[in-house]
Protein backbone atom coordinates (compact mmCIF):
# COMPACT_ATOMS: atom_id res chain seq x y z
CA UNK A 1 0.00 0.00 0.00
CA UNK A 2 1.16 3.18 -0.93
CA UNK A 3 0.49 6.37 1.30
CA UNK A 4 -0.38 9.06 -1.81
CA UNK A 5 -0.98 11.89 0.81
CA UNK A 6 -1.19 12.74 4.17
CA UNK A 7 -2.73 14.86 6.64
CA UNK A 8 -3.76 15.10 10.78
CA UNK A 9 -6.07 16.62 12.65
CA UNK A 10 -6.47 16.60 16.37
CA UNK A 11 -9.20 16.50 17.97
CA UNK A 12 -9.95 18.22 21.49
CA UNK A 13 -13.67 18.84 21.61
CA UNK A 14 -16.83 17.78 20.04
CA UNK A 15 -16.71 20.75 17.62
CA UNK A 16 -14.49 19.44 16.31
CA UNK A 17 -16.35 16.57 14.88
CA UNK A 18 -17.98 18.11 11.99
CA UNK A 19 -14.99 19.55 10.48
CA UNK A 20 -13.48 16.37 10.58
CA UNK A 21 -16.36 14.63 9.18
CA UNK A 22 -15.96 17.35 6.13
CA UNK A 23 -12.09 17.18 5.81
CA UNK A 24 -12.81 13.29 5.19
CA UNK A 25 -15.48 13.89 2.29
CA UNK A 26 -13.54 15.85 0.44
CA UNK A 27 -11.00 13.67 0.29
CA UNK A 28 -13.55 10.79 -0.73
CA UNK A 29 -14.72 13.45 -3.28
CA UNK A 30 -11.73 13.86 -4.39
CA UNK A 31 -10.50 9.89 -5.33
CA UNK A 32 -14.17 9.81 -6.58
CA UNK A 33 -16.02 8.00 -4.39
CA UNK A 34 -19.51 6.90 -4.92
CA UNK A 35 -22.10 8.75 -2.41
CA UNK A 36 -22.84 5.31 -0.51
CA UNK A 37 -19.34 4.42 -0.05
CA UNK A 38 -18.10 8.17 1.20
CA UNK A 39 -21.81 7.84 3.25
CA UNK A 40 -20.39 4.45 4.89
CA UNK A 41 -17.05 5.66 5.21
CA UNK A 42 -17.62 9.20 7.18
CA UNK A 43 -20.29 7.64 9.26
CA UNK A 44 -17.98 5.12 10.47
CA UNK A 45 -15.22 7.97 11.04
CA UNK A 46 -18.22 9.72 12.81
CA UNK A 47 -18.55 7.04 15.33
CA UNK A 48 -14.50 6.55 15.80
CA UNK A 49 -14.24 10.17 16.52
CA UNK A 50 -16.89 10.16 18.88
CA UNK A 51 -15.61 7.00 20.77
CA UNK A 52 -12.15 9.16 20.73
CA UNK A 53 -13.63 12.34 22.50
CA UNK A 54 -15.60 9.89 24.80
CA UNK A 55 -13.79 7.78 26.36
CA UNK A 56 -10.22 9.59 25.27
CA UNK A 57 -11.33 13.46 25.86
CA UNK A 58 -9.54 13.38 22.02
CA UNK A 59 -6.43 12.92 20.03
CA UNK A 60 -4.91 12.79 17.03
CA UNK A 61 -6.55 11.67 13.70
CA UNK A 62 -4.15 11.01 10.66
CA UNK A 63 -5.50 11.18 6.94
CA UNK A 64 -3.88 9.63 4.21
CA UNK A 65 -4.98 9.00 0.69
CA UNK A 66 -3.48 5.62 -0.64
CA UNK A 67 -3.11 3.33 -3.42
CA UNK A 68 -3.12 -0.40 -3.48
CA UNK A 69 -2.95 -2.27 -6.51
CA UNK A 70 -3.72 0.87 -8.51
CA UNK A 71 -7.17 1.68 -6.75
CA UNK A 72 -7.03 4.80 -4.64
CA UNK A 73 -8.57 4.62 -1.05
CA UNK A 74 -8.97 6.56 2.30
CA UNK A 75 -7.20 5.65 5.60
CA UNK A 76 -7.65 6.68 8.89
CA UNK A 77 -5.96 6.05 11.66
CA UNK A 78 -7.69 7.18 14.99
CA UNK A 79 -4.90 7.34 18.17
CA UNK A 80 -6.01 8.72 21.39
CA UNK A 81 -3.70 8.23 24.92
CA UNK A 82 -6.84 7.22 26.76
CA UNK A 83 -7.54 4.49 29.07
CA UNK A 84 -7.32 1.85 26.71
CA UNK A 85 -9.10 -1.18 25.98
CA UNK A 86 -8.84 -4.09 28.53
CA UNK A 87 -11.11 -7.27 26.51
CA UNK A 88 -11.06 -6.29 22.61
CA UNK A 89 -13.28 -9.33 21.61
CA UNK A 90 -15.79 -8.01 23.76
CA UNK A 91 -15.65 -4.39 22.76
CA UNK A 92 -16.73 -5.25 19.32
CA UNK A 93 -19.11 -6.93 19.93
CA UNK A 94 -22.62 -5.56 19.26
CA UNK A 95 -24.28 -4.28 21.93
CA UNK A 96 -22.10 -3.99 24.45
CA UNK A 97 -20.21 -0.30 25.82
CA UNK A 98 -19.31 0.75 28.84
CA UNK A 99 -20.46 3.49 28.40
CA UNK A 100 -24.54 4.51 28.21
CA UNK A 101 -24.35 4.32 24.36
CA UNK A 102 -26.13 1.52 22.03
CA UNK A 103 -22.54 -0.03 21.98
CA UNK A 104 -22.98 -0.38 17.64
CA UNK A 105 -19.58 1.79 17.21
CA UNK A 106 -16.71 -0.79 17.15
CA UNK A 107 -18.79 -3.97 15.49
CA UNK A 108 -21.29 -1.59 13.23
CA UNK A 109 -18.03 0.42 12.08
CA UNK A 110 -15.90 -2.37 11.24
CA UNK A 111 -19.34 -3.64 9.19
CA UNK A 112 -18.51 -0.46 7.19
CA UNK A 113 -15.26 0.00 6.19
CA UNK A 114 -13.49 -2.48 4.03
CA UNK A 115 -10.56 -2.59 6.53
CA UNK A 116 -10.68 -2.32 9.86
CA UNK A 117 -7.80 -2.90 12.63
CA UNK A 118 -7.64 -1.96 16.50
CA UNK A 119 -4.76 -1.86 18.71
CA UNK A 120 -5.13 -1.05 22.42
CA UNK A 121 -2.93 -1.19 25.39
CA UNK A 122 -4.36 -0.21 28.97
CA UNK A 123 -3.29 2.33 30.18
CA UNK A 124 -1.90 3.66 27.03
CA UNK A 125 -4.08 4.60 24.18
CA UNK A 126 -5.71 3.33 21.51
CA UNK A 127 -5.26 3.41 17.82
CA UNK A 128 -7.73 2.16 15.67
CA UNK A 129 -6.86 2.40 11.59
CA UNK A 130 -9.72 1.74 8.88
CA UNK A 131 -9.34 2.01 5.65
CA UNK A 132 -12.20 2.60 2.37
CA UNK A 133 -11.47 1.70 -1.04
CA UNK A 134 -12.88 4.29 -3.64
CA UNK A 135 -15.54 1.07 -5.39
CA UNK A 136 -16.68 0.43 -1.56
CA UNK A 137 -14.46 -2.92 -2.18
CA UNK B 1 -27.43 29.71 21.49
CA UNK B 2 -27.30 27.40 18.49
CA UNK B 3 -31.14 26.21 17.68
CA UNK B 4 -33.10 24.26 15.21
CA UNK B 5 -36.38 26.07 14.42
CA UNK B 6 -39.39 24.32 15.13
CA UNK B 7 -42.33 25.27 13.65
CA UNK B 8 -46.12 24.56 14.39
CA UNK B 9 -48.62 23.35 11.86
CA UNK B 10 -52.01 22.25 12.90
CA UNK B 11 -52.18 19.78 15.43
CA UNK B 12 -48.01 19.12 14.73
CA UNK B 13 -44.77 20.07 14.97
CA UNK B 14 -42.40 20.55 11.91
CA UNK B 15 -38.91 20.62 12.02
CA UNK B 16 -36.21 20.82 9.32
CA UNK B 17 -32.51 19.90 9.63
CA UNK B 18 -30.60 21.29 7.23
CA UNK B 19 -27.02 21.41 8.99
CA UNK B 20 -24.86 18.74 9.94
CA UNK B 21 -26.01 18.38 13.16
CA UNK B 22 -23.15 18.38 16.37
CA UNK B 23 -23.84 17.17 19.97
CA UNK B 24 -25.36 20.49 21.19
CA UNK B 25 -27.67 21.23 18.66
CA UNK B 26 -28.97 17.64 18.56
CA UNK B 27 -29.36 17.90 22.48
CA UNK B 28 -31.01 21.08 22.05
CA UNK B 29 -33.42 20.27 19.47
CA UNK B 30 -34.19 17.11 21.65
CA UNK B 31 -34.59 19.66 24.28
CA UNK B 32 -36.82 22.35 22.64
CA UNK B 33 -39.24 19.66 21.23
CA UNK B 34 -40.17 17.71 24.24
CA UNK B 35 -40.97 21.29 25.66
CA UNK B 36 -42.79 22.12 22.33
CA UNK B 37 -44.85 19.27 22.14
CA UNK B 38 -45.91 20.03 26.29
CA UNK B 39 -46.62 23.89 25.69
CA UNK B 40 -48.61 23.36 22.32
CA UNK B 41 -50.15 19.82 23.16
CA UNK B 42 -48.95 18.75 19.53
CA UNK B 43 -50.16 15.49 18.64
CA UNK B 44 -47.43 14.77 16.33
CA UNK B 45 -44.06 15.69 15.50
CA UNK B 46 -42.70 15.45 11.89
CA UNK B 47 -38.68 15.77 11.45
CA UNK B 48 -37.71 16.19 7.94
CA UNK B 49 -34.04 15.22 7.35
CA UNK B 50 -33.83 14.87 3.84
CA UNK B 51 -30.19 17.03 3.97
CA UNK B 52 -28.77 15.49 6.32
CA UNK B 53 -25.62 13.56 5.23
CA UNK B 54 -24.92 11.28 8.13
CA UNK B 55 -26.77 9.52 10.70
CA UNK B 56 -24.90 7.68 13.08
CA UNK B 57 -25.26 6.15 16.13
CA UNK B 58 -25.32 9.77 18.26
CA UNK B 59 -28.09 11.19 15.87
CA UNK B 60 -29.79 7.82 16.03
CA UNK B 61 -30.16 7.59 19.61
CA UNK B 62 -31.41 11.65 19.22
CA UNK B 63 -34.24 10.69 16.78
CA UNK B 64 -35.36 7.24 19.00
CA UNK B 65 -35.68 9.61 22.09
CA UNK B 66 -37.44 11.63 20.58
CA UNK B 67 -39.81 9.49 19.52
CA UNK B 68 -40.14 7.95 23.01
CA UNK B 69 -40.14 11.35 24.73
CA UNK B 70 -42.83 12.36 22.36
CA UNK B 71 -45.41 9.01 23.15
CA UNK B 72 -45.01 9.70 26.28
CA UNK B 73 -46.46 12.93 26.03
CA UNK B 74 -49.25 11.61 23.51
CA UNK B 75 -47.46 12.62 20.20
CA UNK B 76 -46.40 10.19 17.29
CA UNK B 77 -43.26 11.25 15.68
CA UNK B 78 -41.97 10.50 12.32
CA UNK B 79 -38.95 10.78 10.24
CA UNK B 80 -39.19 11.85 6.75
CA UNK B 81 -36.87 12.46 3.66
CA UNK B 82 -34.19 10.27 4.60
CA UNK B 83 -31.56 9.91 1.82
CA UNK B 84 -30.77 6.29 0.25
CA UNK B 85 -27.14 6.57 1.13
CA UNK B 86 -27.90 6.97 5.06
CA UNK B 87 -30.69 4.47 4.67
CA UNK B 88 -27.96 1.83 3.50
CA UNK B 89 -25.30 2.43 6.22
CA UNK B 90 -28.14 3.09 9.36
CA UNK B 91 -28.75 -0.64 8.20
CA UNK B 92 -25.21 -2.07 8.03
CA UNK B 93 -24.55 0.12 10.97
CA UNK B 94 -26.87 -1.81 12.91
CA UNK B 95 -28.99 0.94 13.88
CA UNK B 96 -32.83 0.18 13.66
CA UNK B 97 -34.40 3.21 14.81
CA UNK B 98 -37.08 0.82 16.23
CA UNK B 99 -40.23 2.82 17.61
CA UNK B 100 -39.92 5.84 15.31
CA UNK B 101 -42.09 5.79 12.14
CA UNK B 102 -40.48 6.56 8.76
CA UNK B 103 -41.73 8.28 5.59
CA UNK B 104 -40.56 9.00 2.48
CA UNK B 105 -41.38 12.53 2.47
CA UNK B 106 -43.36 15.24 4.16
CA UNK B 107 -46.38 15.04 2.30
CA UNK B 108 -46.18 11.38 3.37
CA UNK B 109 -45.27 12.00 6.60
CA UNK B 110 -48.10 14.17 7.40
CA UNK B 111 -50.42 11.95 5.89
CA UNK B 112 -49.06 8.95 8.26
CA UNK B 113 -49.16 11.93 11.20
CA UNK B 114 -53.02 12.18 10.49
CA UNK B 115 -53.76 8.46 10.30
CA UNK B 116 -52.05 7.68 13.41
CA UNK B 117 -53.66 10.78 15.33
CA UNK B 118 -56.89 9.72 14.11
CA UNK B 119 -57.16 14.27 13.56
CA UNK B 120 -58.66 13.71 10.57
CA UNK B 121 -62.32 13.12 12.02
CA UNK B 122 -61.44 15.64 14.28
CA UNK B 123 -60.50 18.11 11.61
CA UNK B 124 -64.01 17.33 9.92
CA UNK B 125 -65.87 18.21 12.85
CA UNK B 126 -64.24 21.68 13.88
CA UNK B 127 -67.45 23.32 12.62
CA UNK B 128 -69.59 21.06 15.17
CA UNK B 129 -66.85 22.84 17.49
CA UNK B 130 -65.26 19.40 18.11
CA UNK B 131 -61.99 20.38 17.71
CA UNK B 132 -59.91 20.20 20.69
CA UNK B 133 -58.63 23.54 21.68
CA UNK B 134 -55.90 23.25 23.50
CA UNK B 135 -53.26 24.04 20.14
CA UNK B 136 -54.08 27.53 20.76
CA UNK B 137 -50.61 28.63 22.64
Amino acid sequence: MITMSKDTMQIVREQDVVPFRNRVRELAVKIGMSLVNQTKLITAASELVRNMLKYANGGKITLEIVNKNGQNGIRLIFADEGPGIENIPQAMQDGFSTGKSLGLGLPGTKRLVNEFDIKSVVGSGTTVTVTHWKNGR
Amino acid sequence: MDRIPILKMGPFLLVTIQVDLYDRLALNLENDLIAMVSKTGARGVLIDISAVNIVDSFMGRILGNIASMSRIMDAETVVVGMQPAVAITLVELGLTLQGVHTALNVEKGMDLLYDRTDLLTTQEDEDNGEAPDDYNE
